[in-house]
């Protein structure tokens, strides 16, 4: 079997390097990079934005551009969550986390370079991935109901509140109004609109690209105007502090893998998108590093697993966007969509139907990543000139990209005016000392947990110990449980220590 | 600069509270219905009390902490800042809805410029001008945006 699965690879190699595939493959990822780093304009906007190009193309090069776009526009990305903290791509507001502090300190350009590695090694083994274990990770998948998703769902949830910076409760807090904002909207189970107060563009729900800009980069710029004079800090950068130090490698090196380990996991769930497993990946990461406190300031390991990890699970994800025709993300849906446009009905068949998109899908990803580190090295030195722009420069023009991205996305005004309100909330939650980031979270995750709750109870009849009952979801559920717990005592010990140090704190002066 | 202590804690749990009840209401207002068939109002409500709970644990959490938070240079009041960017942002709604993206792009640049201290009009007017080059360029001739470039009344 994995002969033949070497040989399918092979012959994919040939589709992709077929000159006219080959073309529109760079095409695609030049123009995604390209699109990507305009803040305000991320992969969901480059697709949407090319998207009418690929009628007229035929389905392989179409499918092939596309997936060029996905990715030169993902890193295109990461570009400007690491260098500006604009996160367009969910996934990538974790990067912002360590990302953003790493370039106030003048080491923005080794993270993009690590990223940049993370996100090769991840799709790499992602692809490896997706070529021999296809069969069994579909077999996995068919174990997992809406039971199993929801405990799932559920335990990356808490994980990734309780990871961000400060308090573990304002992260759940925080998760908790991404969960509200995540309903927004029309019912999908019955129709019914929920907290639109009467506005007609919300009947679609929140849109994500406003939400993002007004959260990460409005709210940003209102809080550093006339505080900053450029965002390197004035930071002299010369040639050699691009390049990642070999201690920054080794460093970075365990968390790669980790980050890989826990995007392919997710990729075999079937709908559950790249930011769940971004989120977990840097959640384990900081549980796992012997410096807690380093995250949230500049931790290189907080970059290479959260990249690693989406980049993993997107490869990944492809499996079940294709064949089993059930999208992760809002990008993959596009991507869908781009298939039934040109008259491919994705599905099981579609390996043996149309051999020639899968295998040579498969292939261009490896061809894709490559081409992207081969562009993007000579280019992190021009990106990271962008920092020195003064501030009073840079921010305005960013508003711009920002207003003119989020209109593109629905070519509607409306969604501007969430950029707006969006901006002061994240301002206000960011005085207030709340991290936005697992608002995003909750956000992306909320639609899903609420239908497969819903889903779960009603096969079950209304029986809640069926999350209980079955194994899979019953082990979930307790790893969810013990995660509140070693946060409770955690409170608690931290309480003790703080109470004992208040009141030695206040007899010393007496003795 | 007056130091105020103030406990953000506090404040940021009241806000929990208040979005929570907000959520509650407005969900119990929608239909609940049974554990076999979980209404749209279920999941809503469930959330909102669950912000609630948090909220509280928030401001309870915060009593205890010696929270004085000195006014850090960050958090100072910038007002001509804030009212330039989000002016700006007001400006571009409306420019681009009754005049097009031309005059809108110009506005948005130009009115959150001159929120920083230090921009004269005259740098912000050349900044401005030269996003409108890369908004017609890029946008309006490259991508093939669909915002008109300029018109007049609704559009």
């Amino acid at each position: 079997m994995i002969e033949k699965a070497a040989l399918d690879l092979l012959y994919g190699f040939q589709i992709a390097f077929e000159p006219h595939n080959f073309m529109w493959s760079v095409f695609g990822v030049v123009a995604g990079n390209l699109v990507g780093v305009l803040p305000g304009l991320g992969a969901l906007a480059a697709i949407s934005i090319l998207l009418p190009i690929t009628y007229t193309m035929s389905p392989v090069a179409a499918i092939l551009m596309l997936a060029g776009i996905f990715y030169g526009s993902m890193y295109g990305g990461a570009i400007g969550a690491i260098l500006l903290n604009l996160p367009v791509h969910s996934p990538h507001a974790v990067t912002c986390l360590d990302g953003y502090p790493l370039t106030l300190k003048g080491r923005g350009g080794a993270a993009l370079g690590i990223a940049m590695m993370a996100s090769f090694v991840a799709a790499s083994v992602g692809i490896l991935v997706m070529v021999f274990f296809s069969p069994v990770l579909a077999e996995i998948a068919f174990k997992f109901g809406p039971t199993e998703v929801f405990s799932i769902m559920l335990l990356g949830l808490l994980a990734g509140s309780t990871m961000s910076k400060g308090s573990a409760v304002k992260g759940v807090a925080m998760t908790l109004i991404g969960l509200l904002l995540g309903i927004v909207g029309t019912d999908v189970s019955t129709g019914d609109l929920r907290f639109t107060f009467g506005l007609i563009p919300l009947d679609d729900g929140v849109d994500l690209v406003a939400m993002v800009m007004g959260l990460f980069g409005v709210a940003e710029f209102l809080r550093s105007v006339n505080h900053m004079t450029a965002i390197g800090g004035g930071l002299k950068m010369r040639f050699r502090d691009l390049i990642p130090t070999k201690e920054e490698l080794k460093r970075s090196f365990w968390p790669m893998l980790r980050g890989t380990s826990v995007g392919t996991f997710f990729g075999v769930l079937p709908g559950t998108g790249p930011t769940v497993a971004s989120f977990v990946a840097y959640a384990v990461e900081r549980k796992v590093t012997k410096k807690p406190e380093t995250f949230g300031h500049g931790a290189i390991e907080g970059v290479a697993a959260p990249e690693a990890a989406s980049h993993s699970k997107t490869q990944v994800d492809f499996i079940p966007t294709m064949t089993l025709g059930i999208p992760g993300d809002a990008v993959m849906e596009l991507m869908l969509g781009a298939l039934l446009i040109q008259g491919i009905q994705p599905g099981p068949q579609l390996i043996t139907a149309h051999p020639d998109i899968f295998w040579g899908l498969i292939a261009s990803f490896w061809v894709g990543n490559l081409l992207l580190v081969v562009l993007n090295v000579p280019l992190i030195g021009l990106w990271v000139k962008l920092l020195r722009v003064p501030y009073k420069y840079l921010y305005p023009s960013a508003l711009f990209f920002i207003a003119v991205g989020c209109y593109s996305t629905q070519n509607s005004l409306f969604q501007v005016g969430e950029v707006l309100v969006f901006g002061i909330v994240g301002a206000v939650f960011a005085y207030l000392e709340f991290s936005a980031a697992p608002i995003l979270l909750g956000y992306v995750l909320g639609p899903m947990v609420e239908e497969n709750f819903r889903r779960a109870l009603l096969i079950s009849h209304g029986n809640l110990s069926v999350f209980i009952d079955r194994p899979i979801s019953a082990s979930f559920l307790a790893a969810s449980i013990l995660l509140i717990l070693a946060q409770v005592i955690a409170f608690a010990v931290r309480k003790r220590r703080s109470g004992q140090a208040a009141t030695t704190g206040q007899e010393s002066p007496c003795t | 600069m007056k130091k105020r202590e103030i406990n953000k804690d506090y404040y940021g749990g009241a806000l929990m509270i208040l979005i929570g009840l907000g959520a509650t209401f407005e969900g119990a207002s929608y239909h609940l219905g049974t554990l076999i068939r979980t209404g749209p109002g279920f999941f809503p409500t469930a959330i909102g009390i669950l912000l609630v709970v948090t909220g509280a644990i928030i401001a309870i959490e915060g009593i205890n902490r010696a929270n004085v938070i000195t006014a850090e240079a960050r958090a100072q009041a910038e007002w001509r800042g804030w009212l330039c960017i989000l002016g700006g942002i007001v400006a571009f709604i409306v420019l681009g809805k009754y005049t097009g993206l031309l005059p809108a792009t110009f506005a948005v640049v130009f009115i959150s410029a001159l929120g920083d201290n230090q921009n004269t009009v005259k740098a912000a007017a050349l900044l401005a001008s030269a996003m409108c080059v890369i908004a017609i360029v890029v946008f309006w001739w490259m991508l093939q945006l669909q915002f008109p470039l300029l018109t007049w009344g609704q559009s």
